[in-house]
C-alpha cells in the first residue's frame, strides 16, 4: 500500500492536470471540464500507480489498457499522456482545431495511448471486453480498464458488454463507473434512473466494489482489491463530484460541455493556486510525522 | 453449393494456418456455418448470444489487440442493429474486422420481410474504410475470405441464405476487379451474387435474337471497378445492373455514380423497388419482386430500343 507521501504526490500530479484540464478546454474554446475534473482522480491512480505502461512503447502488447469509454471527458485522458510523455504537450493546446492529433473525442488513430475510438457512449466496454477476451486467448496477464460513465450507464450496449465480460469470465477486467449523479438534461435519477447501480451489476455477474472517487487510498485499496478477484470482472462504482476542484463548476450541469471564459479561468487558478498551498501545508506535516523524517 | 458452406470451410482453413483469426457469431452459428470453427478452434470462437452492439464492439476490441476478427450474424442483424458501432468503433477505427453476413436479400424466403435485407449494401457502402463484397459462387466465396484475411481492415461480405450455381469457368478472383464472362458490343449486363446466374440466362436470351452481350460479374462493391464499368459505357449502348437488394444505394447506384461524373449512360437497376419483402418461395418472391432473367432480359431490349 502506498505511503502517506506518495498518496500526496499522486494528489498533486492531479492538481497539476486539473490545470492542464482548464488551459486545453479554454484554448479550445469548447469540450467537457465537469467529468473530465471530477474522474481525473482515479485516472491519475490509474496511470502512476496501478497500470503496467510504457509512454515510449504505446503499442506494448503486455501493457495494461484503459478504454475511456466515457469519451468525452478525454481532456483528463490527454493530460495524463501528455505529462507521461505519450505525445509532446504542445500538441495539448491543439485540441479540438483542424488537423490536430487530439481530437474532440478519442481517436484510436491519432493519438500515441489511445487504445478505443470514444464519444459516442455506450462502446467502449464492449471494446474492453474484445481486448479482455483477447488477453485470456494469448494467456496474458495484462487488465483491462474501462471507464463509463452513470449517463452511459443508461446504455443497451454497456449491458449486453456487462453480459457477456461475467458470461466469459473476464476477471481481468475492471470496470469504473464514474459515479457523479449528473447528466447534460439533468439529475441521472430524474432523467432514467440507474439506480441501484451497486444491485444491477451485482445481478449481471460482476464484483462491485464502491469507494469515494476523490479518496486516493480508498482508489488504490479498490484497485488492489480487483486485481485479486478470480473467475468474474470487477466494477469500481467510484461516487465523483462532476467539477471537482472549481469551485463553480463542482455539482453543475452547466459545465457538462463548456469551455471557462477568461474570467472563469483565472477564477479557476486562484483556486489551484490555493489548493496548491494547502496541499504543500499538508506534504509538510506529512514529512514531519513519518518515522525516519524531519531533522 | 452453399456459399456459406464455402465461408465455412475458408474460415476453417484459415483457423489452421493463421492462429490471430478469431470468430464470433450472434446465436446463429448454426446457420451461418461458423459453427464449425467454433467445433475445431474453442478457444477461438465466442458466441455472443442475441447481442449484436456487443458483438461488433467486441469485434473491435479484438481487432485492436490484433486479431484478425470475423464476425457473423444475418446481414439484417450484422448491418442494422449494429450500424452506429460498426461507423464508430470499426469503420472510423479503420480497424480489421470482417464482417461476413448470410441471409442477404429476398430469397431468405419463409422468415419473411424482417429477415430479408435489402439495404445491407448500401449502408456499408457509405462507410469510409470499409470494403464491401458480394461473391457469385462457393469457390468466389472461399477466395474473397482468403484474400481479405490477407488485407488488414475493415470489410463486409454478403452471402445469401441458399445455394447458387457455380460459375461455367474458372475466374482468377481480384479484390476490386470485376470479371469479363462474355465480351459483347452491344449492351452490357452486370451482375453480382446470387443475380450472376439469372444474368447468364438473360444474356443467352438475347443472344438468342441476335444481340451481342457484355456480361460483367462485379464482387467488389467498393472499391467498384471503375475502369470495366467506364470501359462498357463507352463500347456499349447500355448498361443493365442486377442485385438482390433494393435498387436504391448497391451496385445499380454504384454504376450510376461512375457513369453520371465521366461518360453519362443508360442505365436499367434490376433490383427490389423500393419496398420490403415478404414470406414467400425463393422462386416465387424473385419472380414477384422483379429479379429474373426475364426482367434482365426486358430491360435490356429497352435500352437497345430508347
Amino acid at each position: 500500500m502506498a505511503t502517506q507521501e506518495r498518496l500526496l504526490e499522486l494528489e498533486e500530479i492531479a492538481l497539476d492536470l486539473r490545470r492542464t484540464i482548464i488551459d486545453m478546454i479554454y484554448e479550445a474554446g469548447s469540450g467537457h471540464p465537469g467529468g473530465s475534473l471530477g474522474i481525473i482522480d482515479v485516472m491519475t491512480c490509474l496511470y502512476y500507480e496501478q497500470m503496467r505502461h510504457d509512454p515510449q512503447n504505446p503499442k506494448w502488447e503486455k501493457r495494461d489498457r484503459l478504454i475511456m469509454s466515457k469519451g468525452h471527458c478525454c481532456p483528463a485522458l490527454y493530460a495524463l499522456l501528455a505529462k507521461q510523455g505519450y505525445f509532446p504537450e504542445e500538441w495539448l493546446k491543439t485540441l479540438r482545431k483542424i488537423n490536430s492529433r487530439l481530437q474532440g473525442h478519442p481517436d484510436i488513430n491519432k493519438t500515441p495511448g489511445v487504445e478505443f475510438n470514444g464519444g459516442s457512449e455506450g462502446q467502449g466496454l464492449s471494446g474492453a471486453v474484445g481486448m479482455a477476451l483477447a488477453g485470456k486467448i494469448d494467456g496474458s496477464r495484462h487488465r483491462i480498464y474501462c471507464i463509463i460513465g452513470d449517463g452511459e450507464n443508461q446504455c443497451g450496449q454497456i449491458w449486453e458488454a456487462a453480459m457477456a465480460a461475467s458470461h466469459y469470465r473476464l476477471d481481468n477486467l475492471v470496470g469504473i463507473l464514474d459515479r457523479n449523479g449528473l447528466q447534460i438534461d439533468g439529475p441521472t435519477e430524474e432523467i432514467m434512473s440507474v439506480e441501484p447501480a451497486a444491485e444491477r451489476w451485482r445481478a449481471f455477474g460482476w464484483h462491485v466494489l464502491e469507494i469515494d472517487g476523490h479518496n486516493y487510498e480508498e482508489i488504490l485499496s479498490a484497485l488492489e482489491k480487483a486485481s485479486r478477484v478470480t473467475g468474474k470482472p470487477t466494477m469500481i462504482i467510484a461516487h465523483t463530484v462532476k467539477g471537482k476542484g472549481v469551485s463553480y463548476m463542482e455539482g453543475t450541469l452547466s459545465f457538462h460541455g463548456k469551455a471557462p471564459s477568461k474570467d472563469e479561468l483565472v477564477k479557476a487558478h486562484t483556486e489551484f493556486d490555493i489548493s496548491k498551498r494547502r496541499l504543500e501545508a499538508r506534504k509538510q506535516q506529512a514529512m514531519a510525522a513519518a518515522p525516519s523524517g524531519g531533522a | 453449393m452453399a456459399l456459406k458452406d464455402a465461408y465455412s470451410q475458408a474460415l476453417v482453413e484459415l483457423g489452421r494456418t493463421n492462429p490471430s483469426v478469431v470468430v464470433l457469431d450472434a446465436d446463429l452459428a448454426l446457420s451461418t456455418k461458423t459453427k464449425r470453427f467454433g467445433t475445431m478452434y474453442p478457444d477461438r470462437f465466442f458466441d455472443m448470444g442475441i447481442a449484436e452492439l456487443n458483438l461488433m464492439g467486441v469485434a473491435a476490441g479484438l481487432a485492436a489487440a490484433g486479431k484478425t476478427v470475423f464476425a457473423s450474424t444475418f446481414a439484417a442483424f450484422a448491418t442494422g442493429q449494429p450500424y452506429n458501432v460498426i461507423r464508430q468503433s470499426i469503420a472510423y477505427a479503420n480497424l480489421n474486422v470482417k464482417i461476413v453476413a448470410t441471409h442477404s436479400g429476398i430469397s431468405v424466403g419463409g422468415d419473411g420481410a424482417t429477415h430479408q435485407m435489402l439495404e445491407d449494401v448500401s449502408l456499408m457502402r457509405g462507410l469510409p474504410n470499409m470494403r464491401v463484397f458480394v461473391p457469385a459462387d462457393g469457390p468466389q466465396t472461399a477466395d474473397i475470405i482468403r484474400l481479405i484475411a490477407e488485407s488488414p481492415g475493415p470489410c463486409y461480405v454478403r452471402l445469401p441464405r441458399g445455394d447458387t450455381a457455380i460459375l461455367p469457368g474458372v475466374y482468377p478472383t481480384e479484390l476490386g476487379k470485376a470479371i469479363t464472362i462474355r465480351d459483347g458490343r452491344d449492351i452490357t449486363l452486370i451482375g453480382c451474387g446470387t443475380m450472376v446466374y439469372e444474368t447468364l440466362r438473360a444474356a443467352d436470351a438475347l443472344i438468342a435474337e441476335g444481340v451481342d452481350p457484355r456480361v460483367l460479374l462485379i464482387h467488389t462493391m467498393k472499391p467498384i471497378d471503375r475502369d470495366a464499368i467506364l470501359k462498357a459505357a463507352r463500347e456499349t449502348k447500355g448498361i443493365v445492373t442486377a442485385e438482390e437488394h433494393s435498387f436504391y444505394g448497391g451496385l445499380g447506384s454504384a454504376v450510376c455514380e461512375v457513369v453520371s461524373e465521366s461518360h453519362p449512360t443508360h442505365v436499367r437497376r434490376i433490383g427490389v423497388r423500393d419496398t420490403f419483402g415478404e414470406s414467400g418461395e425463393e422462386r416465387d418472391l424473385m419472380e414477384k419482386y422483379g429479379l429474373t432473367w426475364r426482367h434482365i432480359a426486358e430491360a435490356a431490349r429497352e435500352v437497345l430500343k430508347a
